[in-house]
């Protein structure tokens, strides 16, 4: 673990907790991001993802926390914080009753941009609201609804994004072009924090993490999350896959079956007893049996049921 | 078209009706204000409101004592309609009394009274009432004469019995003062201009910051370095001047529709007016700060309006409430705001004569922002 004021960090927390109540939210959470980096931070709905975020950028008071974001403390030092940090809601969260330049104008004034109009025309030209910027936010569509919600996070120049599901409900040609942005925010040294719950998506990011129920399951990047699963995964076609799935799933050395369109993937954790279990159906007519890497998304569902089950032993 | 107009389907009204009934349990405060408002007006109008309003207060300005006058004074206080509260030195003295709204009538005994009742001749008493609101009035002033031709008659005996017999033994002469031709609009129309302000400020800024919430907008502010006081008088200016573009509406109309002349400074109403407003709009972003959703912000927003309406002497005359409905009332920057805006309107009074007012005025204001700051959430927790 970097010590506390290592520069190479721009986020560096560890134990990081929350609950609700009676509910634990986030639990003892650590990251490490890089200057530069792009982090993904995955995790299936109500994982708490947004949670953890909201506390990085002070909107949540955490119960614990240690460590730095910017260099700073997370606890003690948030006003400083909050002025180097752009955070982007998961619902947009702009006045939809404003135009865009009202918008970027107001977001200039309350972080006390000096030359705000020359920052703002940068920013317009940058993400393509040139010609756009009378229009009132609300009328945007949801692609350029969370263009203007990134273009607001730049307005002060930030070291590091909070991007909470930016990308949820947006199309796919509207996603493609946000994660070019975002490289190429990433290539000028701004580091980005990006929660998603597309597992593709996993891989634009530098490295990820991967929670649920509150708990970091893995992190790194995608290959080393991958490997350290030691997971084994065979893909076989063919038709009635669900049928062919239920019977496999009671099968001993299979830790999960998952229908991806019109094929399935056979997982287990063992190679030999994954092999075992599924010799009866190799020969079978009607299927094509294969033997694939797993994929990242094989491994986040194992990860994932498998904590569900510890959570209820 | 017709058809399903008026075709009904007993299980989907019923699952209607059902899902209703559960939206109604959750939402606690709605059922909370669907069973206190009832109750708030019921107390209100039943206990609170009298419209023949007793132990007004008055001055006697009074030239030498005699049986005659302590009769006439006693028999004012029996009848419970006056409620002596000072014996004036002077006519000037009780003039500037009634101006500060302290005293509800003066009535004066010329100096010679007792001698000339004595000899039958019919001497003056003048009551001169504070007529502003004639209603709080009417009552005690048609009580008057009895009064003090019963309270006469007592003494007048032996030789002195015949005086009086045919026209009674006083000249009374009744001067309603401020608002001479018993107009109800010189009461109500300055009354009202305070009860606008209080009505669209505390709604427009209550769900200020609650639609913000609803909204997620306040997601983004919270994000950024704003501050609490920042937000709040930044929420509060611009409708200080929508206050005050009523204000100059209220009083033209006043003026020329209504025909109501004023007796004392406008600027000085319109510089008073700055903390009456501000007050207003606080409460409505302190009360959004509560709020969680934009309709607990009108309800709360009614719970703060019905008491300013009923227990402000608007409707009502204040002086005909009993005790703990005053002091309700007194806590209510409306009721003092009413004072002086009839005050400075009507009476023609300055600054001197109603600053104990404009003193609650200023601190029921930084109360209510400080509420509202300790109020206000700089976190989503």
């Amino acid at each position: 673990m970097g010590s506390v004021n290592d520069n190479k960090y721009v986020i560096d927390v560890r134990n990081v907790r929350k609950s609700f109540g009676p509910k634990l939210v986030v639990n003892n959470i650590a990251i490490q991001v890089k200057r530069g980096e792009i982090y993904g931070f995955l995790g299936p709905n109500g994982s708490g993802k947004t949670t953890f975020i909201r506390m990085l950028c002070g909107l949540l008071t955490p119960d614990h926390a240690e460590g730095t974001c910017l260099g700073l403390d997370v606890l003690k030092q948030q006003d400083l914080i909050k002025p180097r940090v752009g955070y982007m809601t998961q619902k947009f969260s702009l006045y939809e009753d404003l135009t865009v330049l009202e918008n970027l104008k107001l977001i200039a004034g309350l972080y006390g941009i000096s030359d705000a109009r020359n920052v703002i025309n940068g920013i317009t030209e940058k993400t393509g609201f040139s010609g756009r910027e009378k229009q009132l936010a609300g009328t945007l569509s949801g692609g350029w609804k969370q263009r203007l919600a990134l273009a607001a996070c730049l307005v002060h120049s930030p070291e590091l994004l909070l991007l909470d599901e930016p990308t949820a409900g947006v199309d796919p040609k509207a996603r493609r072009d946000f994660w070019e942005e975002l490289h190429k925010l990433a290539s000028e040294g701004i580091s980005a924090l990006v929660s998603t719950h597309y597992m593709d998506e996993a891989e634009r990011c530098h490295r990820l993490a991967y929670i649920a129920y509150g708990n970091l399951l893995a992190r790194g990047t995608i290959r080393e999350v991958i490997e350290e699963a030691g997971l084994h995964t065979w893909r076989v076609e063919g038709a009635n896959l669900s049928i062919l799935a239920e019977k496999l799933r009671k099968c001993d050395g299979i830790e999960q079956t998952i229908v991806f369109g019109n094929s399935l993937h056979v997982t287990g954790r063992d190679k030999q007893r994954l092999e075992n279990a599924i010799k009866p159906y190799l020969n079978e007519s009607g299927f094509s049996w294969m033997e694939t890497g797993s994929g990242i998304e094989d491994v986040f569902i194992y990860l994932t049921e498998k904590k569900a089950t510890d959570n209820f032993k | 078209m017709k058809k399903t107009l008026f075709s009904f389907s007993p299980r989907r009204f019923a699952s209607v009706v059902v899902k209703e009934f559960i939206q109604m349990r959750r939402d606690r405060m709605t059922f909370a204000m669907m069973v206190g408002i009832p109750v708030l007006q019921l107390v209100i109008f039943g206990y609170a409101i009298n419209s023949n309003p007793k132990f007004l207060p008055t001055v006697i300005v009074e030239a030498g004592q005699s049986n005659f006058t302590r009769a006439i004074v006693s028999a004012m206080k029996n009848s419970e309609y006056f409620s002596i509260v000072k014996e004036a030195e002077s006519e000037d003295e009780a003039e500037k009394i009634m101006k500060r709204a302290e005293a509800q009538f003066v009535i004066s005994f010329p100096p010679d009274f007792s001698r000339e009742l004595a000899k039958g001749k019919r001497p003056q008493l003048l009551i001169q009432a504070d007529a502003a609101d004639p209603s709080a009035v009417s009552y005690a002033l048609s009580a008057f004469e009895g009064i003090v031709n019963s309270a006469l008659a007592k003494e007048l005996k032996g030789p002195l019995a015949a005086i009086g017999v045919k026209n009674g033994p006083v000249d009374i002469r009744l001067h309603r003062c401020f608002n001479p031709e018993i107009r109800t609009q010189v009461n109500v129309v300055p009354g009202l201009l305070g009860v606008i302000l209080t009505m669209t400020m505390v709604f427009i800024t209550s769900l200020a910051v609650t639609r913000e919430k609803e909204r997620g907008t306040m997601e983004t502010l919270l994000a950024t370095p704003v501050k609490p006081l920042e937000v709040m008088t930044g929420k509060i200016i611009p409708y200080m001047i929508v206050g005050y573009i009523q204000i100059t509406l209220v009083l033209g109309l006043a003026k020329y529709l209504f025909n109501i002349s004023f007796a004392g400074s406008i600027s000085l109403l319109f510089f008073v007016a700055f903390f009456f407003i501000a007050a207003n709009l606080a409460v409505g972003v302190t009360i959004s700060t509560l709020a969680k959703n934009q309709l607990q912000a009108v309800q709360m927003s009614v719970f703060f309006f019905l008491p300013s309406i009923l227990l402000s002497g608007f409707m009502f005359p204040f002086r005909g409430m009993p005790f703990w409905a005053q002091c309700i009332g007194s806590m209510l920057p409306l009721t003092h705001f009413l004072e002086i805006v009839r005050g400075i309107i009507l009476r023609g009074a300055g600054l001197g004569d109603f600053y104990r007012h404009g003193i609650f005025i200023v601190a029921f204001l930084f109360g209510i922002i400080l509420i509202g700051l300790f109020r206000y959430r700089q976190t989503l927790d």
